[in-house]
């Protein structure tokens, strides 16, 4: 098994989807002849060739209109968005077009469209580049959204979001490309959709999270052992859309409490949902209130104050002792 | 200066050779003595304040930064040609133009940094924060001019985008509506032949990126891009006639960025070679100009340490007041929402609030 990088698992995934299956298109700004502003797509299309993995001209809504098409005539594009932050741009061809395409023509056409964009903060991009918007994504029906939280996720659930029938939006964590690496195995495998992942086994306190968060997650939850000797139990939530309820409630009737962590600002969201969905299925096993330690209310903040924005481990402390001391 | 900027969206003009000879005298603008020094002035002194910015972003001194060498005469030559109540809206790499248009630097050097106060533009100063959205400055420079058409006020709105932005759909919305409502708007495209990496024939099948104006039914033209009296010759013209009520219009600067695309990561050997970087070089803007000036008496090496100095004390200054400027704060940051906050807001504000107090 080779250790690798996050960005690493992608490529590979990437390579390994190309090779397996010419109906597999790779494009978006920047990702041919450079490999992606990230590199992510490095040296794909040299191996690949220029009529499946390509530059694009550089047009968002272009990018996901012409993977729209191609979807709808077999092909399974995988369009990158440079950053997630230009969604917005790309949003009436995802929300508006694909995602509704198998619905619109009952069965008959369907769009097998991945979209890729990084995101994420703790790196101090420009505005627009890291902000968390999956909850807008995750608002819309017809469309899976999946969130890695490290590298053999990464490659597993990629390679799943490329054979799916549906279209999926999957997010990478600009703080996981190259944080840490991991053992991963060299062949193609996948890891189901909409199935969340127990990361770490606790008795007191269920944390929901995904993405850069389950580290922050892990972290808090070991500290918190050693210091308090409470334990906590983390839920990787892979997938927020669809939502594996059964594992979070699961969890929740074995803990009787439960917080909810998200890079995201506060209000609505994966968080809100979650908070929604345990009082549907746990509501009577609780013996506190679910908390959500999220960002507050603002814009995606400026570089220089990123680190004060984003949840923190000793706020995820602070939060699970509040859940407790209920 | 007569029908060249209305029809012919091909023509290229160029009114300085590479060597500072004056090819097209028709085209020449009528600038001062010092008028002309002003404008090698405000290059030479951007070059430096440039490679200033270059090396303090490598040193983590500076944050987010998109080099401009090579685009001086593009992006100063334009700008010069408007007045200081006309408005601009520039993108992320038109930090030059904000500043010559009154943005005071050590507001773009916090600009760069990521704090808040980088987009506070002082009372006065008719520029918007750097635009990061490709394509969002061009539909939003057609309502600027709008307002100044419904007030009557004799003012233009003028923006920039590079040869990639013109891809975008925002662009065409842009410059369409600016000639349905025939509001005093100037669009300015910095062909700089790379959008990253990617060169301008993988974009459009388009001869020029000019001719996209016939179809928005707005007049266009290809300058030379660096050669700083074509760029303000050209948009001297495209401004007054928009101030004249006649309209918007369209220039494209045929530029070159020598740089990286940002000082975030980016890698030109990937996808240029050096031999075109240095065919570029031979064009250089300053070189042209300097040679120009010399021959007419208006430059010498005096002028030229003195601008360096002076622009090296600028960057000092300028980076030593960002330095003492004070820090954000997460409540600080919830203060900007709104004009008035929410209920859920105040509750939000006080749990920073106490923290960042103790
Ligand atoms: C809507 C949107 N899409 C993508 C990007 C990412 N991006 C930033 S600069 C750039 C290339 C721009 O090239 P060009 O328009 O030619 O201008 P230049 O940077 O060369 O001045 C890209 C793709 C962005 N900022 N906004």
């Amino acid at each position: 098994m080779a250790v690798m990088t996050m960005i690493q698992a992608i490529t590979q995934a990437l390579d390994l989807e190309l090779a397996r299956d010419e109906k597999v298109l790779l494009f978006g700004e920047d990702v041919g002849q450079s490999g992606g502003v990230f590199r992510a797509t490095d040296g794909l299309q040299k191996k690949y060739g220029d009529q499946r993995v390509f530059d694009t001209p550089l047009a968002e809504s272009g990018i996901a209109g012409l993977a729209t098409g191609l979807g709808l005539q077999g092909f399974r594009p995988i369009a990158e968005i440079q950053f997630f932050g230009f969604v917005f741009e790309a949003m009436d061809e995802i929300a508006g077009q694909a995602a509704r395409m198998r619905y619109r023509s009952g069965g008959r056409y369907t769009c097998p469209v991945v979209y890729r964009a990084p995101f994420g903060g703790g790196v101090k991009t420009p505005e627009l580049h890291a902000d968390s918007l999956e909850g807008i994504l995750m608002q819309t029906p017809g469309l899976k959204v999946v969130i890695p939280s490290n590298p053999y996720d990464a490659k597993g659930l990629l390679i799943s979001a490329i054979r799916d029938n549906d279209p999926v939006f999957f997010l990478e964590h600009m703080k996981l490309y190259r944080s840490f690496k991991q053992e991963v195995p060299e062949e193609a495998y996948t890891i189901p959709l909409g199935k969340a992942n127990v990361v770490r086994e606790g008795k007191d306190v269920t944390i929901v999270t995904y993405g850069a968060m389950v580290n922050t997650a892990v972290q808090a939850a070991e500290t918190w052992a050693k210091t308090r000797g409470i334990t906590a139990e983390v839920i990787d939530l892979r997938t927020i859309s669809p939502i594996d309820i059964e594992t979070i409630a699961s969890s929740v009737k074995k803990t009787h409490r439960a917080v909810v962590l998200q890079e995201a600002q506060r209000t609505s969201g994966v968080a809100a949902e979650i908070v929604a969905q345990i009082n549907e299925q746990a509501m009577f096993y609780l013996e506190a209130p679910i908390l959500r330690i999220t960002a507050p209310d603002t814009v995606f903040p400026y570089a220089q104050i990123e680190d004060e924005w984003l949840p923190t481990q000793t706020r995820v402390i602070e939060g699970l002792e509040k859940v407790l001391s209920m | 200066m007569s029908a060249v900027l209305e029809t012919k969206p091909t023509q290229f003009l160029q009114i300085l050779d590479i060597d500072g000879n004056v090819k097209n005298s028709d085209w020449m603008p009528k600038l001062s003595d010092q008028e002309l020094r002003n404008l090698m002035h405000k290059m030479v002194f951007t070059r430096i304040w440039d490679g200033r910015a270059v090396k303090l972003t490598r040193q983590g001194r500076l944050g987010f930064y998109a080099p401009v060498a090579g685009q001086e005469a593009s992006m100063l030559g334009s700008e010069a040609a408007t007045n200081k109540e006309d408005f601009l809206l520039p993108s992320y790499r038109d930090i030059p133009q904000s500043v010559w248009h009154g943005l005071p630097l050590y507001q773009a050097f916090l600009y760069s940094r990521g704090h808040q106060h980088g987009g506070q533009i002082p009372e006065g100063v008719n520029v918007l924060m750097p635009q990061i959205i490709i394509g969002a400055q061009i539909v939003q420079t057609t309502g600027v001019a709008m307002a100044f058409k419904l007030r009557h006020e004799k003012r233009v709105a003028f923006t920039y985008i590079g040869d990639g932005g013109t891809s975008q759909g925002d662009f065409y919305e842009g410059i369409n509506f600016a000639g349905a409502y025939q509001v005093p708007a100037v669009f300015i495209v910095q062909n700089n032949q790379f959008a990253i990496s990617v060169p301008v024939r993988l974009q459009t099948a388009a001869q020029t990126l000019a001719s996209k104006a016939v179809a928005a039914g707005i007049p266009s033209m290809q300058v030379d891009g660096m050669d700083v009296l074509a760029v303000y010759a050209a948009t001297k013209q495209s401004v007054d006639r928009a101030r004249e009520g006649a309209g918007p219009s369209l220039i494209e600067t045929i530029t070159f960025r020598y740089g990286p695309h940002t000082m975030s990561g980016d890698d030109p050997t990937r996808y240029r070679t050096k031999d075109m970087e240095q065919e570029w070089q031979l064009k250089d803007p300053l070189v042209r100009f300097r040679k120009f000036l010399e021959a007419k008496g208006l430059w010498s090496d005096r002028d030229e340490e003195s601008t360096i100095e002076e622009a090296k004390t600028a960057v000092s200054e300028a980076l030593a007041k960002a330095d003492s400027y004070p820090k954000m704060t997460v409540a600080g940051l919830i203060d900007q929402m709104f004009e008035k906050l929410p209920d859920d807001l105040i509750v939000q504000r006080a749990e920073y609030a106490s923290e960042e107090g103790r």
